[in-house]
């Protein structure tokens, strides 16, 4: 028997070990070494590194936003409109494309197909456009529907919210925000959850995250013109082929400066943000501030094309479909250009970094936003640590009045516990919320139970006459069917919480979890080695304190 | 020491009482929650906006809700929180038509100029301290150098006023102060703030008397996928939970755990629209976290019914009922004492933000309790008297199998 104890004895000190190693020294990643801490400051640093704080602890800004995936399938419609019209006039198939959005389905409607190029317009949709599917148009022999495949469209959405989600990843990256998380809201229907700790003033991170930044460089054909009526009035109603109408401002220095102005544009781009290498804000000649950027090889040329071809005209520099400004084109550039407008150096800077970090292939809906202050996150730990505290001591308390030496058995269960507790959520790197202290407190509450169910059992063997090594024995094996369903069923609903919830209940749903498993070791393995202990050291007749 | 020594209590004999007290605490909820039209959700349900703040001084609600009018944006609720001293106000406004998606932090902006308009012109071109990110103090503090750093502008200076300017508003956000400064001059007894610093910040930042803690704001679609999503998965938690105990016992009492547990949140529910406090998302939580209480608890009673069912094969199973009763109500109150000494504490320490939560659990481990001895244990046995099976020899062989295995 001694013998026995003292492997088990030594599992639980290698338990220990592990336990406080992982809170105290264990490096968190690879670049980290194993650093013992040598004096109580860096304890407490280590300590302090190693649990990690959820925002509404440690202070900062939740945002839930939708990806409007749907916008990237539009644009990917509209490509496909210019270039099937291409293909059909090169093909010599006549008919008129039309843009359709009828219930949330886009699609292109030909209309006057004639009968006897219907085999060459099926030849050339399944040739050119294997993504999209060509059907007849109920009730009109002439018209044909062509839609994008569903596995298409689907694809076009994920990469959509896969692309948005490495932009914003950039931009906040950009912004030094430590730590920032982006990652799947997890309910479908393309949501991400964006955390940052410390940011307690979400405005300006949220406008950078959001801007689009979609940049177009186009050459005016006309304009400014004062409204859009007057625009339209000047080619007689109709917009003329290839061309399309902008809003913007005027410049200053001009008359009617910060007035509308509508410019009748190129279609086609000259250069997009694709073609951008770099953005930096820099001061104008005047000290106004603007924004520089370069282009990459393949978008110089380009430019340098077009600009050679239309020199004396204005260049239209437009961004989410505004025209910022349309400077006039003194002679060929190439690879770098400015953009000017009437900006502040925190809007420069701000429209350099979101130029640098790419655009958003789809605009962004906010659909949640939470701020935590710090001084609120220092507050609530400081609630929690106190509950928590009060709540353990008043457990404590009750179990040494109420079993005596046993007592003393069961707390030094309940203290290991939570000591694995804590370990788990520094090695797994589980994050500790508001609810997650919750939970830690409701481990005491619930984890002393299973040592309650055993020790009423002793009592009640004892009661029956039984020794009290049979008392120990019976009390355990009797108790351990209950702990195992009475642990199966919360931890259970806690894993349900988890797949439910999202931040702070998660925590919650995590240490729950952590603490029940925990529970099982320590009130069922650590509690009989402690009882087998003190009843070999126990005088002949002597009676066991419960 | 012991509570109760062989108690020999006739739980079943009084079991109409309890299905009566039970019937009463239900139909009071239900009806309050018929009068209240519903249950009052939280914002995270409903959709809308919710602003924490702090003043230094005891705030005038009135003044704060004529500021609110100003903004046009529908009545907004107003009420104290926390104790009399801390000065905290939750100011909450309703979703509007004109708050749709594309503007969701309009409530935000009404709330935030509509405090500022209550504490009167701001300095020109200052910034308030007592709601100012660390990132714009220590933008202050760089172009003002009051540190004199030989260095201007270059990374190190830089990162000294950063870490200087972490420091003050840590020092502001620190307790007794949780982030409210009362005078400048306070900062003093931070390290590194000299006459100098205390200049700088002077001539660049001014004291409001408030301070806003949290903000959170929520569109309509979350709340109502949440509300929906809540309820499927408080199912889904019953359901399991029905399968395991149907797979671990018997139908049932799969069956009759699960209607108790049902009850206790039923009960909860109601005993929140009695008390007037709103459903918020921690409080689904806690109710999950119920449900997991409520069947441990109920187990623990089940486990002796089925162990007794097989030692004695004669008794009744309305005294065999009774009796494991007894033999567990040790346990059942200590453990449901001890996590209601746990939940207390967190009810009266945890702070504000965890109320609801707390509350909750209050509230349920008493109930959850009740349910295990009160509802439970007569399901089973109005099944087994009005099945015939009153003696125990006639029970299920299934349940004959499961509990030779138990025991072996």
């Amino acid at each position: 028997m001694e013998k026995k104890i003292r492997n088990r004895v030594i599992i639980i000190a290698v338990a220990i070990i592990v336990c406080l190693m992982g809170i105290i020294c264990y490096p968190r990643n690879e670049q980290e070494t194993f650093g013992f801490p040598t004096n109580w400051q860096r304890l407490k640093e280590n300590v302090r590194d190693r649990i990690r704080l959820g925002l509404d602890l440690k202070g900062g800004t939740h945002l839930v936003l939708q990806v409007q995936v749907n916008d990237a399938v539009n644009i990917t419609v509209d490509l496909a409109q210019e270039r099937l019209q291409d293909e059909l006039r090169s093909h010599g198939i006549p008919a008129t494309v039309e843009k359709k959005t009828e219930n949330s389905r886009t699609y292109l409607l030909l209309s006057n197909v004639l009968q006897e190029k219907s085999g060459d317009l099926q030849t050339l949709v399944s040739e050119q456009f294997p993504d999209w599917d060509l059907a007849r148009r109920a009730g009109d022999p002439n018209a044909r529907e062509i839609s994008l495949k569903t596995s298409a469209a689907g694809n076009i959405r994920n990469q959509a919210l896969e692309q948005s989600k490495n932009t914003i990843r950039n931009r906040i990256d950009q912004l030094g925000v430590t730590e920032p998380t982006i990652a799947d809201y997890g309910r479908g229907d393309y949501e991400l959850v964006v955390q940052l700790p410390g940011v307690d003033d979400p405005t300006r991170v949220k406008d950078i995250i959001q801007s689009t930044a979609m940049l177009t460089l186009k050459i005016v054909r006309e304009g400014p013109f004062p409204s859009r009526e007057a625009a339209l009035a000047s080619h007689g109603g109709v917009l003329p082929p290839d061309s399309e109408l902008l809003p913007g401002r005027r410049e200053s220095g001009s008359d009617n400066a910060g007035g509308e102005a509508w410019y009748v544009l190129d279609r086609i781009a000259a250069v997009t943000g694709r073609d951008l290498r770099d953005a930096q804000p820099r001061p104008d000649e005047n000290g106004r501030p603007s924004v520089n950027f370069s282009l990459t090889r393949d978008g110089a040329a380009r430019f340098g094309r077009v600009t050679g071809a239309n020199i004396g005209k204005q260049l239209a520099i437009i961004l989410d479909n505004r025209v910022v400004s349309a400077p006039v084109i003194q002679g060929q550039i190439s690879d770098n250009g400015r953009i000017t407008g009437s900006f502040t150096p925190q809007q420069a800077a701000d429209l350099a970094l979101v130029l640098r970090s790419g655009a958003l292939p789809a605009s962004i809906k906010y659909l949640q936003e939470m701020t935590v202050g710090p001084s609120l996150g220092a507050d609530s730990i400081r609630h929690g640590v106190i509950a928590s505290i009060v709540g353990l001591l008043a457990v404590m308390a009750f179990m040494l009045f109420y079993y005596r030496g046993s007592g003393i058995n069961a707390n030094l269960a309940l203290f290991l516990n939570l000591l694995i507790l804590v370990a788990a959520l520094a090695y797994f790197g589980a994050v500790l919320t508001l609810p997650g202290i919750a939970g830690v407190i409701l481990t005491v509450g619930m984890g002393v139970d299973s040592n309650v169910l055993i020790f009423e059992r002793i009592r009640e063997e004892l009661r029956l006459g039984k020794t009290v090594w049979a008392a120990v024995a019976g009390g355990f094996d009797h108790a351990f069917h209950t702990i195992i369903d009475t642990h199966v069923t919360t931890v259970a609903s806690a894993l349900i919480l988890f797949t439910f919830g999202t931040g702070p209940i998660r925590g919650f749903a995590v240490t729950l979890t952590i603490g029940l498993i925990a529970n099982l070791f320590t009130s069922v393995f650590v509690s009989r080695v402690i009882f087998d202990y003190v009843l070999t050291r126990r005088e002949k007749g002597e009676a066991l304190s419960i | 020491m012991e509570f109760f020594h062989e108690p020999k209590i006739d739980w079943m004999g009084k079991k109409w009482y309890f299905i009566g007290l039970t019937l009463v605490l239900l139909v009071a909820g239900m009806a309050s929650i018929a009068i209240r039209r519903g249950l009052t959700y939280g914002i995270d349900f409903r959709g809308g906006t919710l602003v924490y703040v702090k003043f230094t001084r005891q705030p005038d609600l009135d003044a704060i809700r004529g500021q609110l009018r100003k903004e046009n944006l529908g009545e907004a609720t107003i009420q104290r929180y926390g104790p009399v001293a801390s000065n905290e106000v939750m100011i909450g406004l309703d979703l509007q038509a004109t708050t749709s998606t594309d503007a969701l932090d309009a409530g935000k902006r009404a709330i935030a100029s509509a405090l500022a308009g209550l504490s009167g012109a701001s300095p020109e071109g200052r910034v308030d301290f007592n709601n100012a990110s660390p990132q714009s103090v220590a933008e202050h503090l760089v172009v003002a150098d009051p540190l004199q750093r030989a260095s201007k502008g270059s990374e190190e200076a830089m990162r000294a006023y950063r870490e200087l300017a972490e420091a003050v508003v840590n020092f502001r956000n620190g307790p007794p102060r949780s982030g409210l400064l009362g005078d400048l001059s306070e900062l003093k007894a931070v390290p590194g703030v000299t006459p100098a610093v205390l200049e700088a910040l002077g001539k660049d930042f001014y004291l409001s008397s408030y301070a806003v803690r949290n903000t959170e704001i929520v569109g309509p679609k979350v709340g109502t996928d949440l509300r929906r999503q809540a309820v499927y998965v408080t199912l889904a938690g019953l359901g399991a939970m029905l399968v395991y105990i149907w797979f671990r016992f018997e139908l049932i009492y799969g069956v009759a755990a699960v209607i108790a547990t049902f009850h206790d949140v039923l009960i909860t529910l109601g005993i929140f629209s009695l008390l007037n406090k709103e459903i918020s998302l921690t409080v689904i939580a806690a109710l999950l976290t119920l449900v997991g209480y409520s069947m441990n608890d109920t187990i623990v009673v089940f486990d002796r019914i089925r162990e007794n069912v097989h030692l004695n094969k004669r008794e009744s199973f309305f005294d065999l009922v009774n009796r494991s009763i007894n033999q567990t109500l040790s346990r059942t109150i200590l453990t449901s004492g001890l996590t209601f000494l746990a939940v207390l504490s967190l009810y009266l320490f945890g702070g504000e933000v965890i109320h609801g939560f707390a509350l909750t659990l209050v509230i349920g481990v008493i109930i959850g309790t009740y349910s295990s001895i009160a509802i439970a244990s007569p399901i089973l046995v109005f099944f087994y008297e009005r099945a015939g099976k009153n003696r125990i020899g006639a029970r299920p062989r299934a349940l004959e199998r499961e509990t030779a295995g138990a025991r072996r």
